[in-house]
């Protein structure tokens, strides 16, 4: 399992684009992702699972990747919310 | 060439195409079938047809409004694809074998409610997304067609019956008028059409769908639409037109002139509005001031209850517009005839007689206290004044203003700036009305608001059409309420305004005027003619007129 740490940027936390592109950028590969805050967790393939999380600007999220390929799975994650998230 | 009668609401004239406001209800069926493959294959279809109307929808709107207006459909595509949307939906096909559509219908409401409950103002918004995308696949399942709009050519609308929300988000640049077949020139509607100088003709029953796409002449000076009309008359009522907006170009004439009556009285005449859109409007008509700003409207306009940040936002965008001009707000006026899904007010036998306006605010203080707290913070940006709707007795206005220190209190504490300002009540209910003396005692203004006090003095509902024949705005009944008050109000020394209807009449404006009415708070389209009627009345009969 790959694990890292995630400082939410955009002003408006978690929404609705960014996390659909997420799902599609995940959906590429065979590990599983979780993203985790506090005491919840959600599936990161899922756009309202992960807006029901609530998640803010300054939020610090946990991303579990597991899986076959989590070595490049985490790195796609990684780079992707760097970017945009 | 047809010609409808209704009601008018404006003397205006408009010309163009009509544009016919779809109505589509779903009709959901609580059947269950033995056919779960084939409503689970619906489902799928559905969700698939969405998905590819929202990317066409996307690439249009890349075109025309760019890609931070094109985002939304892009997001709703991607919020489709997600199986946590669909599967409540399956689930309800499944397990308890219920068609598509009321499938769609609870599982999305689910998770609309989700969204609702949410503390971030921005996702609780995305309940309506959710809301939008249900609609868009029951209307693939029903097979109804969303109209291609032609946004940009200016037409008339012509609907069964509009709502308050639905009038405010209609594009006003290019709506050149509305007709209904509902409504009552009452109606919040209807006062709204007339706040927007809008051409609006309501009551109209023989409205046709052939209409649709058709030239017309809607002359609200005979209460009427001509639909096809012949080109000579086309021609003639297109002169008429243009002269009206002549004269109306000649009354802007009065603009920055003192509002003086001949005997040399200073009269106010502020505007009422409803949106912060609107200030446009008051400073267009050059208006004194807002004299009533009817905050409901950011409640009913909303999908969700606005937040004290967000009140405070549209409160103070108006309060810096406008200063030093004074801007009177009343407080949230709503209930059960004027209700939002998540107030969650329960329906009521008599609405009019029932838990609205301040019983409400009272009934839920923190609800009141959010909105006292935004407004006090804006009071800080600009001349604002508070007033409270649907007073009858001091002991509620003690309450309010009880109420009212407590949050500027709270605001010190929390080292947040609160601005001064005056108080009033509204008076439109003849109990206010009988004890104005004892409420003048308790607030710095009264202003009557002439609709309501019609209501409640006569007894006749005025949102019911058919008793608009028994309704006289001239009811002496009225008149003697009217007269009471601003007599109270002068024997305390507190100022007395109306804000109602009857303001902008111009029939009753020397009346007013003789009573010792302070202030008129009209429509702003209605400002300049009441203004230009003000320079002509000589109150004390002194002066010799020309």
């Amino acid at each position: 399992m790959k694990e890292f740490k995630h400082i939410i940027q955009d002003p408006v936390g978690i929404h609705a684009r960014p996390a659909g592109f997420l799902a599609k950028e995940i959906k590429k590969y065979q590990s599983a992702v979780t993203i985790v805050k506090g005491d919840k967790s959600c599936k990161a393939t899922s756009v309202i699972q992960l807006m029901g999380m609530g998640i803010v600007q300054g939020d610090e999220v946990i991303v579990r990747v597991e899986g076959e390929d989590e070595e490049a799975c985490a790195a796609a994650v990684e780079k992707y919310m760097g970017e945009n998230l | 060439m047809i010609v409808a009668t209704g009601t008018k609401i404006s003397d205006g004239i408009a010309i163009g195409r009509i544009r016919i406001l779809k109505e589509h209800k779903y009709e959901i069926s609580y059947s269950r079938t033995e056919d779960k493959e084939g409503e689970l294959a619906r489902l799928e279809y559905a969700r698939s047809e969405v998905q590819k109307r929202q990317r066409i929808l996307y690439e249009k709107a890349m075109e025309s409004a760019g890609e931070e207006g094109a985002a939304i459909f892009e997001a709703h595509e991607l919020m489709l694809e997600d199986e946590e949307l669909i599967d409540p939906c399956k689930e309800l096909i499944l397990q308890r074998g219920y068609k598509a559509e009321y499938a769609i219908w609870s599982g999305f409401d689910k998770t609309a409610q989700m969204f609702r409950e949410m503390e971030n103002p921005y996702l609780r918004e995305r309940s309506v997304d959710i809301g939008e995308l249900k609609n868009a696949l029951l209307d693939v399942l029903s097979g109804w067609e969303v109209e291609e709009e032609s946004d940009e050519e200016p037409y008339i609308l012509v609907a069964k019956d509009l709502t308050p929300s639905e009038t405010v988000r209609l594009d006003q640049k290019i709506l050149l008028g509305i007709v209904t077949q509902e409504g009552s020139s009452n109606s919040h509607t209807a006062i709204l059409a007339k706040s927007m100088n809008l051409p609006a003709l309501i009551r109209c029953k023989e409205i046709d769908k052939e209409w649709e796409g058709k030239i017309a002449i809607l002359d609200g000076e005979h209460s009427c639409i001509y639909i096809d009309p012949e080109a000579q008359f086309l021609k003639e009522m297109t002169a008429k037109r243009d002269e009206r907006q002549k004269q109306e170009a000649l009354l802007s004439l009065l603009k920055g002139k003192e509002n003086k009556t001949l005997d040399g009285k200073t009269i106010k005449v502020c505007a009422n509005i409803g949106d912060p859109s609107e200030i446009e409007d008051v400073l267009e008509n050059d208006a004194d001031g807002v004299g009533l700003f009817r905050s409901e409207l950011l409640y009913l306009n909303s999908e969700t209850e606005p937040s004290e940040e967000e009140q405070f936002q549209a409160y103070k965008r108006v309060a810096q517009a406008l200063a030093p001009k004074q801007v009177i707000i009343r407080t949230c006026d709503i209930g059960a005839d004027k209700s939002v899904s998540y107030m969650r007010i329960r329906p009521e036998e008599n609405p009019a007689l029932g838990c609205r306006g301040i019983r409400l605010c009272l009934t839920r203080k923190d609800f009141f206290k959010r909105q006292l707290r935004a407004i006090l913070r804006a009071s800080v940006y600009g001349n604002l004044g508070i007033m409270f709707p649907m007073i009858v007795s001091s002991k509620e206005v003690r309450e309010c203003n009880a109420l009212l220190a407590e949050c500027r209190r709270e605001l010190e504490e929390e080292g947040v700036a609160a601005g001064q300002m005056l108080t009033g009540v509204m008076i439109e209910t003849p109990a206010a009305a009988l004890c104005a003396d004892e409420l003048a005692s308790e607030v710095d203004f009264f202003s009557i608001g002439t609709n309501d006090l019609i209501q409640y003095t006569c007894a006749i509902d005025r949102q019911n059409a058919d008793l608009e024949d028994f309704l006289d705005p001239y009811h002496p009944a009225l008149i003697k309420l009217i007269q009471m008050t601003v007599e109270a109000g002068h024997r305390h020394n507190i100022q007395v305004g109306i804000c109602g209807e009857l303001g902008s009449d111009p029939m009753l404006t020397e009346m007013f005027l003789k009573m010792g009415v302070d202030e008129l708070s009209v429509n702003p389209g209605s400002v300049l003619p009441l203004r230009k009627k003000i320079r002509s009345i000589d109150i004390t009969g002194t002066q010799s007129k020309e």
